[in-house]
């Protein structure tokens, strides 16, 4: 959770996932999408920023390869995957359009295989992202060798993903975003519903089973 | 976890916030400081036991209990206004007897009060889970949230209605000897008319306030934000409301109030103090920063300092409002 300095207006901090950490210094990566991105894009070096955290739960550790599901600024919450973990993961990278391609040089280094498509087809493939990934876990060999998922990006997008994997008895986890108060599991107010009830997305998650959620 | 005193930091201040007097005395519950911990904003106190030394604290009072668990509202449950916060969370918890059998055994280790805030919906309800909240160790006082409906009573307001308040706050207080504090909705048009029917129907001590009605539109959807359509507004943005309100039940109960809307710093909770509130409580900047009762215990005892006073209840009712 992050807040530029303690202001009434915007009044809480904002939830983020560490986006990478580098020569001792951690970075985040957002969209500027309310008064609190906006804040934050104010900031200058040498700023006091708050910070609580890190809070929550993680993406489980991959034992071998595995396929990362990014969906525009849900990269931010996957790209350590791709740095810890190089030459690990097929990496299926969707967007609006081109601008909103983020990291992708980098990803392109890291990963295994890169797949990418913009909704408007400013670059690479026209379409949603969740297009390519369904011919790739219907191909042949990944129905041969089937590996786990990773996933994160707006909410269309993880329940096609839901969709698309269910009954194949795969692995496949999603990082959801919320709003959310405290960050420490205390106000309730960022729940997701799941097959066991209600979950803290702060505290139970972010991370959860794609199969256990249930969408609205 | 940080323990009792082991934190070199806080305890060089609690020495220092320990040389003024801040303990005051609610409904014949000591506490050591006058800083409560708002029902909904400190979960069950484990939830924060990471950044507070829970033994700092006046009292902690729980998230709100009923006999049956609930799941609480649809999402969305929250969003941010204007230095404030409208919510509908729906009451969500886990119920009394998960509270005492899972949550509790924590909260004893503890050298602070536990208030178990509690509510029902129905009269019924409300005294099977005083009852069961008051013959277990660990819980040191009741506080009623009676902003909720009767659904026996064609769904009137506990809170709005005074027939209905009385009838459940009698009821109450026949089944249980432990300090019954009762917590009144801002959203009359008299809360202090309502404050004495708590004090007439035999409650100890009075909480205000709770939360404001409110409503938040999404203008591109055409649709309210939140999935319950209204919730409860809380954050800096209340605090005058609510110390009016405090003010005005202070003059009119024999009672003891506690004051609570809105305290962000020791600043705000000196105004409940200073209007008539014997204690205060916390609550949304518990989500805003943590350690926001510490911060508010230690401005405390730092302004008696320098005002040169000895004891805090020099402090309350000392408002001059000539």
């Amino acid at each position: 959770m992050l807040q530029t300095a303690r202001t009434y207006d915007p009044l809480l901090k904002r939830p983020f996932s560490l986006f990478r950490y580098q020569d001792g210094v951690l970075q985040f990566l957002y969209r500027i999408r309310g008064k609190g991105t906006e804040c934050l894009s104010e900031i200058k070096a040498g700023d006091v920023i708050q910070l609580l955290g890190p809070l929550g739960n993680a993406y489980p550790s991959p034992e071998g390869d595995f396929i990362v599901v990014s969906g525009g600024i849900g990269i931010a919450s996957l790209f350590m995957l791709l740095e810890k973990y190089k030459q690990k993961a097929n990496f299926f990278c969707g967007a609006r359009n081109c601008d909103e391609l983020l990291m992708l040089d980098e990803a392109k280094t890291l990963a295994k295989d890169v797949c990418i498509t913009t909704d408007d087809g400013t670059a690479c493939i026209k379409g949603l992202i969740t297009e390519p990934f369904k011919d790739f876990i219907e191909s042949a060999c990944f129905v041969k060798n089937p590996l786990p998922i990773y996933s994160c990006g707006p909410i269309p997008m993880l329940i096609e993903l839901a969709s698309i994997v269910a009954g194949r008895g795969l692995t496949c986890y999603a990082s959801l975003e919320e709003v959310m108060a405290c960050g420490v599991g205390a106000c309730l107010g960022c729940v997701t519903k799941t097959t066991a009830g209600y979950k803290r997305v702060c505290k139970e998650g972010p991370v959860f089973r794609i199969e256990d959620i249930i969408w609205k | 976890m940080e323990m009792n005193g082991i934190n070199p930091a806080h305890d060089s201040s609690r020495v220092r916030s320990a040389s003024p007097k801040l303990s005051v005395e609610i409904a014949g519950l000591k506490l050591k400081n006058p800083v409560m911990t708002a029902s909904g904003t400190f979960g069950y106190g484990e939830e924060y036991s990471e950044f507070v030394d829970l033994n700092r604290l006046g009292a902690i009072v729980v998230k709100g209990l009923s006999i049956t668990p609930k799941q609480g509202n649809p999402t969305p449950r929250i969003v941010e206004t204007a230095s404030g916060i409208l919510n509908a969370i729906g009451l969500q918890n886990i119920g009394v007897a998960a509270f005492i059998k899972d949550k509790l055994p924590f909260l004893r280790q503890f050298d602070t009060p536990i208030i178990a805030n509690f509510f029902g919906d129905s009269v019924e309800e409300f005294v099977r889970a005083a009852e069961e909240l008051s013959n277990v160790e660990g819980v040191h006082g009741l506080e009623m949230n009676i902003s909720c409906p009767n659904k026996q009573a064609g769904w009137c307001i506990f809170a709005t209605d005074p027939r209905t308040m009385s009838e459940v706050v009698t009821a109450v207080r026949k089944n249980t000897r432990l300090p019954l504090i009762v917590k009144l909705s801002p959203n009359v048009t008299d809360i202090a008319a309502m404050a004495k029917v708590a004090e007439d129907a035999g409650a100890d001590a009075v909480s205000l306030i709770n939360t404001l009605t409110g409503m938040v539109i999404d203008i591109r959807r055409r649709r309210p934000v939140l999935a319950n359509r209204i919730g409860g507004l809380s954050g800096p943005a209340v605090k005058p409301v609510a110390v009016r309100m405090v003010w005005e039940t202070c003059k009119a109960v024999r009672i003891p109030v506690i004051g609570l809307g809105g305290i962000m710093n020791a600043s705000d909770a000196l105004e409940f103090l200073i209007a008539g509130a014997r204690a205060v409580a916390v609550g949304t900047a518990n989500f805003v920063n943590p350690l926001a009762t510490i911060e508010i215990i230690e401005g405390l005892g730092k302004f008696l300092d320098e005002e040169g006073i000895s004891d805090i209840n020099e402090i309350i009712g000392s408002l001059n409002a000539d």
